[in-house]
């Protein structure tokens, strides 16, 4: 058992303080790093994919090191990663442990795909109401158009 | 709605219709008084439209205001590459007030989001054409006296007509029952007839007009487009069923009235025209008291009580 806790701590090191993002499906790692504008931040990040999960198979984490979000902004990754499970450590210790949940306003990270929508025009940023969580649909503030999940493009 | 963009029909609630339409038949009534003297309105036509942009221009100079702007992007700095932003901040200087066609959707809103003076949404690509709705329920509730309880036929695209997509959701307050005839192409889209379904409303759908006319109040004809059919054989084969001919009208009842948005190409045969139901020209003439009545509003200036 100990030697089993041991390789695992080898795979993804634990981090003193900062945000973790577990059980991320391992399709939607890249996604999560682009909606959360990681490559912009200098923090120490590690990025890990299909890691073994008992729930979900396979899984990607990312921990990010002295970063703490806002729950508005990280919740925005469930469009791409509903299981993703949020963990907030300090000093090493779980401070906080949630799932992600979608939120009701989605700004900046999708584009709307009405052709024909300003947005896709002008350089304005997209903005959603989010409708129908279990048949997930966005729905434009501007063109008044609804964006399915299926089709979401991220910018 | 005081000093407030009008947008979308979204925006306007039952009450507002009320007050909107009251105001607007008080214009009727009165329709030249100088009470916007001292204001400058904009009107910016980023796509023609000539039809609607006279009948905005007609109301605001009814009441006096001095009329800025262009009417097609061709021959204004939108075509050197201007943002719509900086179009609309710099027009904004110029004016107190905005009337905007552009033929991008969501671009009304977008506008009003960084105007510093209210916007009036006079058609953002199909999306939204609020003042057209109003004028459509003015003319329905002049002609009948009322709005609830009517039976409203709508004819022809009803898939891409933007006019029935807003009218239908504005009419879903009035307890109205639908009849919907279109060629199967062209149906009302599920996401309006959400709308109605909201409401426990009844609607029927039928191919063909013929029985439709003798049960309904209202007969809301709209324009057939060849380029909305994927098969041209297909529209070959309906675009002579969708014609109101003035013998259809025989068995009408008597109260019924032919709405129109125009412009209209021959699914209207002219011999309807000299029909006391024909009404599509008063519905455009209806447009001006409706876009006066709003200008009054948004620029928060009472009409003159005589």
């Amino acid at each position: 058992m100990a030697k089993q806790e041991k390789r695992k701590e080898l795979k993804v090191s634990a981090i003193e303080n900062g945000t973790v993002i577990d059980h991320i499906p391992p399709q939607s790692v890249f996604q999560v790093i682009n909606i959360l504008r990681l490559d912009k931040v200098r923090n120490t990040i590690m990025v890990g994919t299909h890691f073994e999960s008992k729930k979900y198979g396979t899984k990607g984490v990312i921990k990010i090191s002295n970063k703490y979000f806002e729950s508005e902004e990280i919740n925005k990754i469930a469009l791409v990663a509903p299981t993703a499970t949020l963990i907030v450590i300090k000093d090493y210790t779980v401070v906080y442990k949630a799932q992600v949940e979608i939120p009701n306003h989605i700004n900046k990270i999708v584009k709307c795909i009405n052709p024909n929508c300003i947005t896709n025009w002008e350089n304005i940023p997209t903005k959603f109401t989010v409708l129908d969580r279990d048949d997930l649909r966005l729905h434009c503030t501007y063109c008044e158009k609804y964006t399915k999940k299926e089709n979401f493009k991220f910018i | 709605m005081k000093n407030k963009s009008l947008i979308s029909i979204h925006d306007i609630t039952r009450d507002d219709y009320d007050t909107i339409l009251d105001l607007a038949e008080q214009f009727e009534k009165n329709p030249r008084q100088s009470i916007l003297e001292n204001f400058v309105v904009a009107t910016l036509f980023f796509e023609p439209s000539t039809r609607t942009r006279l009948s905005f221009e007609s109301a605001a100079s009814y009441l006096g205001a001095k009329i800025v702007g262009f009417t097609d992007a061709a021959t204004s700095s939108v075509k050197k590459g201007e943002s719509l932003k900086d179009t609309i901040l710099t027009v904004s200087n110029y004016s107190d007030l905005i009337i905007m066609r552009h033929p991008n959707e969501g671009s009304a809103r977008y506008a009003s989001e960084v105007s510093p003076v209210p916007i009036i949404n006079a058609g953002d690509g199909a999306n939204q054409h609020p003042t057209q709705c109003l004028l459509d329920l003015y003319s329905i509730r002049k002609t009948q006296k009322k709005l609830d309880n009517l039976h409203v036929a709508f004819v022809g695209d009803l898939k891409y007509g933007r006019t029935v997509h807003s009218l239908v959701q504005a009419l879903t307050n009035y307890n109205t029952t639908f009849h919907l005839v279109s060629p199967v192409e062209l149906k009302l889209p599920s996401s309006v007839k959400q709308y109605i379904k909201n409401k426990n409303l009844k609607y029927f759908q039928y191919t063909e007009m013929d029985e439709v006319i003798s049960e309904v109040d209202i007969l809301y004809m709209t324009r057939i487009q060849q380029e909305r059919f994927s098969d041209p054989l297909e529209y070959e084969r309906v675009k002579n069923v969708y014609i109101l001919k003035n013998n259809m009208l025989d068995n009408a009842k008597r109260n019924l009235r032919v709405l129109h948005p125009l412009p209209r190409v021959n699914e209207i045969t002219e011999d309807v025209d000299s029909n006391p139901m024909a009404y599509y020209f008063q519905q455009a003439k209806n447009g001006v008291y409706v876009r006066q009545a709003l200008l009054s509003i948004i620029l928060d200036v009472k009409p003159a009580t005589k």
